[in-house]
């Protein structure tokens, strides 16, 4: 049997250790754009703050493909699906047959259509190309200050490594706060104060409208001086980074007949509509067991889990989806920042338990619904968060131990007997 | 694999485990020294959960489909191929505590002395007997061989 992975990262490593885990003859072709061995995205803005060298970004050890006998085919891009035929194409003219297809191609960041975007100085922050482009911009010009596009978490991790290369930052966020989609105003406003006392300049419900430049020393491509903000405003900045977030990489799957909406459709087994073709990562619509519905939710434990999944049930082991909770953490000015499922819920169908301790940047919020816990956002103290994770995934209903869940001695024995056991032992209920 | 049980039944909430794996994952691997010198630097990877009558030690429960290896963006937490104790590589480990978002027990905690990084039970690698299991006065935690259920903890 011969298994096409398009893709390397997250997901591709989730399905072939899982391929691996239960199958040693099966065939794995793994083709790539880009032309490095599999790393680690979220450990890009360590690697452009300086924190970590670029041998610390491999996800796996070197030997990793040899070990699980893979054959990978880098820089290469896969120009077309056929699903009918069991074949990709790929830009390099070689037709690859599969018996199984996994389609793993993850995202890609949104660029407003901003006047001046494609000028020297203007860079997304997905790739290990972009860290080193940055670098080298940097490296090459007179380069102070930085101007990000996106509060959310690219453009969060983006500014933190800017920040720490000594570049002064602004942010610039249409939505009223940054993190929007993941925390409260009080969350919000908590890390927005933070960055500020950093020296980042944060600036809300405005955006880059134009991108201003001037010639090079280096040629005729025009280098990024300043930008102009919807308000009027105008600033000065040797370098510009859009972090607004990622769309599903899904054209191919789209274009090959797939059902795909924002994200191509997949079912518990990742399974798309083409037979023999699953998909999984941040390109694939999974279901998401907080919201109860399948949508895109690009996170790295989701997208190792899918592709686990995908690759145990291409070599015919069953191991069904329970759905994704959609969680990320980030370090704000070495204020650590979790948010959990449905955390920046608001409505009447909601409970909300708050904790706020500004002075030592210390926040909680537990969003409750019928008795369940469904969200969580922890500013500070991040310790034994994964609990309140457990709750959620298992919903267990907490109705009667709600005033214990704030508590600084909150843990298992603050919870039914029943879950704590589970959790200790392994056994018993099922979640 | 051999797992640590832990039998809360048993648990006098003496809180020796705590002190003696502090003491095993020090650099002296000497109480007295553990304590007086290198208490800001190491901590236990175990912790007594204490609430009236009940108490119990709780580590890392080795899963057997471990959240924080899946959810590790920087490769650190693995499986050790040799014992199948799940370990994080502190050389590898980043802080950026996806771990401690996603482990149900909340036995992966912040090491927030020098590195910043996760720490979590090694099940005292390369030790015959965990040191926690090994000074337990009352049998509350043992070293057995468990098999777990797909998907269990």
């Amino acid at each position: 049997m011969r298994i096409v992975i398009i893709g390397n990262s997250a997901t591709a490593v989730g399905a072939v250790e899982a391929i691996r885990q239960h199958d040693q003859a099966a065939e794995i072709v793994m083709i790539s754009e880009e032309p490095l061995l599999i790393y680690s995205r979220p450990l890009l803005s360590h690697y452009l703050a300086g924190e970590i060298d670029a041998a610390r970004l491999g996800y796996r050890p070197a030997d990793f493909y040899t070990k699980h006998n893979i054959r990978p085919i880098l820089s290469t891009r896969v120009t077309a699906i056929h699903p009918e035929e069991h074949t990709v194409e790929t830009d390099s003219g070689a037709q690859y047959p599969y018996d199984r297809l996994l389609i793993c191609t993850g995202g890609v960041p949104i660029v407003p259509p901003v006047p001046g975007a494609d000028m020297e100085g203007v860079f997304t922050f997905t790739r290990y190309d972009d860290a080193t482009r940055i670098e080298a911009h940097i490296a090459r010009n007179p380069v102070h200050h930085a101007v990000v596009v996106g509060g959310g978490m690219i453009g969060i991790k983006a500014t933190d490594a800017l920040m720490k290369r000594g570049l002064r930052v602004v942010m610039v966020e249409l939505a009223p706060r940054i993190l929007s989609m993941s925390l409260d105003k009080t969350a919000s406003d908590l890390l927005a104060n933070l960055l500020e006392r950093e020296g980042v300049r944060v600036l809300t419900e405005n955006t880059v409208v134009e991108i201003s430049g001037e010639p090079g020393a280096d040629g005729d491509v025009p280098h990024v001086t300043s930008v102009h903000l919807r308000d009027g405003r105008g600033l000065q900045c040797e370098l510009l980074v859009f972090g607004i977030g990622v769309r599903p990489n899904a054209d191919l799957a789209r274009e090959a007949g797939l059902t795909v909406n924002r994200g191509i459709v997949v079912d518990a087994f990742m399974r798309t509509s083409a037979p023999d073709v699953y998909a999984a990562g941040d390109v694939a619509e999974a279901y998401d067991l907080v919201v109860d519905m399948n949508r895109t939710v690009a996170i790295w434990p989701n997208a190792y889990r899918q592709g686990a999944i995908a690759g145990a049930h291409m070599v015919g082991v069953e191991r069904p989806d329970r759905g994704g909770v959609a969680m990320n953490t980030v370090e704000v000015c070495g204020v650590p920042a979790m948010a959990i499922g449905d955390s920046a819920a608001t409505g009447d169908e909601y409970e909300y338990l708050v904790e706020l301790d500004e002075r030592n940047n210390r926040y909680k919020r537990l969003v409750l619904k019928d008795g369940r816990l469904v969200g969580a956002i922890l500013v500070g103290n991040v310790n034994r968060a994964g609990i309140y994770t457990g709750l959620i995934r298992a919903k267990v209903n907490v109705g009667a131990y709600r005033n214990s869940l704030l508590s600084d001695r909150f843990g298992l024995l603050s919870l039914p007997d029943h879950y704590r056991k589970h959790v200790v032992t392994g056994h018993g209920i099922e979640v | 694999m051999k797992r640590i049980v832990v039998h809360e039944e048993h648990c006098l909430g003496c809180r020796l485990c705590e002190v003696y794996c502090l003491v095993q994952h020090s650099s002296s691997r000497d109480i007295i020294k553990a304590y007086r010198q290198e208490r800001e630097q190491v901590m236990p990877r175990v912790l007594v959960e204490e609430s009236g009558p009940i108490s119990f030690a709780l580590q890392c429960r080795q899963c057997s489909e471990p959240s924080c290896v899946e959810a590790c963006p920087s490769g650190a937490m693995h499986r050790d191929e040799r014992t199948g104790a799940i370990l994080c590589d502190e050389e590898r480990c980043v802080g950026c505590w996806m771990c401690i978002m996603v482990c149900p027990a909340g036995a992966v905690r912040q090491n927030l002395a020098g590195t910043r990084i996760a720490s979590k039970c090694d099940l005292c690698y390369g030790s015959e007997i965990p040191a926690c299991v090994a000074h337990c006065p009352n049998e509350a935690l043992t070293y057995e061989e468990v098999d777990l259920q797909e998907g269990g903890a």
